[in-house]
C-alpha cells in the first residue's frame, strides 16, 4: 500500500521571543502570548530561504532510509515563499539530491497547504505506476508585514515526505480534501508582504474547512475520534489546532504532542508537516494517525495514516524534531529584521 | 558570476564534488582534471565530499566585506580539511564568532552564496557548520 517511505525536518536555529516584537510595537506581550498561545517563532539566517530549508529537509528525509537520489521520479515543493516567482524551487532540490535528470518537478502554491497537496499528487503518481517513489515538501521563511499580527508566528521551517510503495513506515489509507472559495488570507502579485482578514480566518476559514476535511475523511473510513492515537491539525496558532481538535472530539493525549507551534511559530506550508513528524518521531507499529491542513484562500487535505513495523529502524537515522527545538539562539528585532531583508 | 559559469559548477558546489586520482587516491577540492602528482600516470575520477565531516584547519573573521557580502560582517571564514587534506575555504555558519576554534568539527550545509543582483540569479551551495550535539 502506498504511504510514507521516510521523513526529514528541517528548522533553522533562530528564534525570536514575542517580548521582542512586542517592545518595538509597543504592544502588550502577554495578552499577545495569552491569545496566541504562542511564546516565540523560528526565523531564518541571512542565507537561509525556502530552497535551503527545503534541501535540508529533503537530504534529512533521504538519509533516513539511504534512497538514492535517482529513485526519486517527482519532486513537489509547496510554499507561499518560493525565491522566485518564476524559476522552480524544486528544481534545485532535485539537484541538491542528485534526483536529476530523469523526474517530473514543480512548484505548488496553496498557502499552508501546499506541501500535502504535494503528498496527495505524489500518491496518484504512485498509485498508478507513474513513478516509484515521489518527495513532497512543505517548507516556508513566512512573511508578517512590520507591526502586523502576523509577526509574532510567522516562523520558518519545513519538512520533507518521500511516497512510495516499498517499505512504508506509515500506510496512507485515505485522503480527502475540503475546498472552497474562502478570501480570509492573500498576498498580490508583487506585493512584499500577505494581508488577511482578521478574525474572518478563524470561523469561515480555519475551522470551517478544517473540520468539514477531518470529518469527511472519518465519514469515509468510518471512523470515531476515539480510534486514532494521534491528531494532528495545523498550527497557526496555539489556539486553533487544540480548538478544532476539541470540537472534533480528540482529547488532549491525541493532540498534545503535534503542537510545536508555542516554540517554533507557524511554519506554514511546513507546519502540518512538522507536527505529523513530531508524532512519527515517537509512534508506535499500528497506531492511527488522523493528520489535517489548513491552506488560506481556503482548502485542507486530511489523511488516515497507520505506522508500521519499520518505523523503529528508519526515525532513529535521522534528526528528530526535538533537535530543531533544543537548538537555539535567539535574535533581537533588529537581527531578526536584517536575516529577514525588512531592511533592505 | 556569470550565469553559464555557475551552472557548469553546480553539481560541485551543491553536492561538494570534486574529483579523486585513481593512482595515488589524492581528492581534490575544486575538482582537478589532471592529477598534479601523476600527471599523465593519473586517473582522474569525480568524488563525492558530501558526507564527510570537515576539521576547521584555520579561520578569520571578516568585518569589511567586498559589496555582494557587505550586510553579512561580522562572519567567519575557514579553512576546511575533508579526507586526504583536501581542504577548501568556505563560510562557517551557525556559529558564534566568541565560539569558533581551531580543529572543531564541522559538516556541509546547503546555503545561499550569494545573488547576481536584487533581480538576478541567485546562488546556492555548500557552508560548514559546527557538527550538533545529537550528530
Amino acid at each position: 500500500m502506498t504511504g510514507i517511505v521516510s521523513y526529514g525536518v528541517y528548522v533553522p536555529k533562530y528564534r525570536i521571543k514575542v517580548e521582542e516584537i512586542a517592545k518595538v510595537w509597543k504592544e502588550d506581550p502577554e495578552s499577545i502570548k495569552k491569545g496566541l498561545k504562542v511564546n516565540q517563532k523560528s526565523a531564518p539566517g541571512q542565507d537561509e530561504d525556502t530552497a535551503t530549508i527545503a534541501v535540508e529537509a529533503a537530504r534529512n528525509a533521504i538519509k533516513r532510509q539511504e534512497i538514492s537520489g535517482e529513485e526519486i521520479e517527482a519532486i513537489y515543493v509547496g510554499s507561499e515563499s518560493h525565491p522566485y516567482a518564476v524559476k522552480p524551487t524544486a528544481t534545485i532540490v532535485a539537484e541538491a539530491i542528485k534526483a536529476t535528470p530523469n523526474l517530473t518537478a514543480a512548484d505548488y502554491e496553496f498557502a499552508c497547504k501546499a506541501g500535502t497537496a504535494g503528498i496527495q499528487n505524489c500518491m496518484g503518481l504512485v498509485n498508478s505506476d507513474m513513478a516509484k517513489m515521489g518527495m513532497a515538501i512543505g517548507a516556508d521563511v513566512s512573511q508578517g508585514a512590520p507591526g502586523d499580527a502576523l509577526e509574532y508566528t510567522a516562523g520558518s521551517g519545513g519538512a520533507a515526505y518521500i511516497i512510495g510503495k516499498e517499505d512504508v513506515i506509515a500506510k496512507i489509507k485515505k485522503t480527502t480534501s475540503y475546498t472552497t472559495d474562502t478570501p480570509d488570507f492573500w498576498r498580490r502579485e508583487g506585493e512584499r508582504y500577505p494581508r488577511h482578514g482578521g478574525r474572518f480566518t478563524g470561523k469561515p476559514g480555519y475551522f470551517s474547512h478544517v473540520i468539514g476535511a477531518t470529518k469527511s475523511l472519518m465519514d469515509k473510513m468510518d471512523t470515531e475520534p476515539n480510534e486514532y492515537d494521534y491528531a494532528v491539525f495545523h498550527q497557526p496558532n496555539g489556539k486553533f489546532p487544540v480548538r478544532a481538535a476539541k470540537k472534533l472530539g480528540f482529547n488532549k493525549k491525541q493532540y498534545q504532542d503535534c503542537l510545536v507551534v508555542n516554540k517554533i511559530g507557524n511554519t506554514y506550508s511546513g507546519s502540518t508537516l512538522i507536527g505529523l513528524a513530531s508524532v512519527l518521531d515517537e509512534s508506535s507499529p499500528g497506531d492511527k494517525i488522523i493528520a489535517t491542513s489548513y491552506g488560506s484562500g481556503a482548502g485542507s487535505d486530511s489523511f488516515h495514516i497507520e505506522v508500521t513495523s519499520k518505523i523503529k529502524e528508519v526515525r532513529e537515522k535521522g534528526p528528530k524534531v526535538n533537535y530543531f527545538l533544543e537548538e537555539s539562539k535567539y535574535l533581537s528585532y533588529g537581527e531578526y529584521a536584517r536575516n529577514k531583508e525588512k531592511v533592505r | 558570476m556569470n550565469i553559464p559559469r555557475f551552472w557548469r559548477k553546480i553539481n560541485n558546489r551543491y553536492n561538494l564534488m570534486g574529483t579523486k586520482c585513481e593512482n595515488c587516491g589524492q581528492t581534490y577540492f575544486p575538482p582537478r582534471n589532471i592529477c598534479p602528482n601523476c600527471r599523465r600516470e593519473g586517473e582522474i575520477v569525480e568524488h563525492s565530499f558530501e558526507d564527510e565531516i570537515g576539521e576547521l584547519i584555520t579561520y578569520t573573521i571578516i568585518r569589511s566585506a567586498a559589496e555582494d557580502h557587505e550586510k553579512e560582517t561580522p562572519y567567519i571564514l575557514g579553512i576546511i580539511e575533508l579526507e586526504e587534506n583536501t581542504r577548501l575555504t568556505s563560510q562557517i555558519v551557525n556559529c558564534e564568532i566568541e565560539d569558533v576554534e581551531i580543529g572543531m568539527k564541522l559538516k556541509p550545509v546547503f546555503r545561499k552564496l550569494g545573488e547576481q543582483s536584487k533581480d538576478g540569479l541567485l546562488f546556492y551551495g555548500v557552508k560548514f557548520s559546527p557538527i550538533g550535539k545529537e550528530e
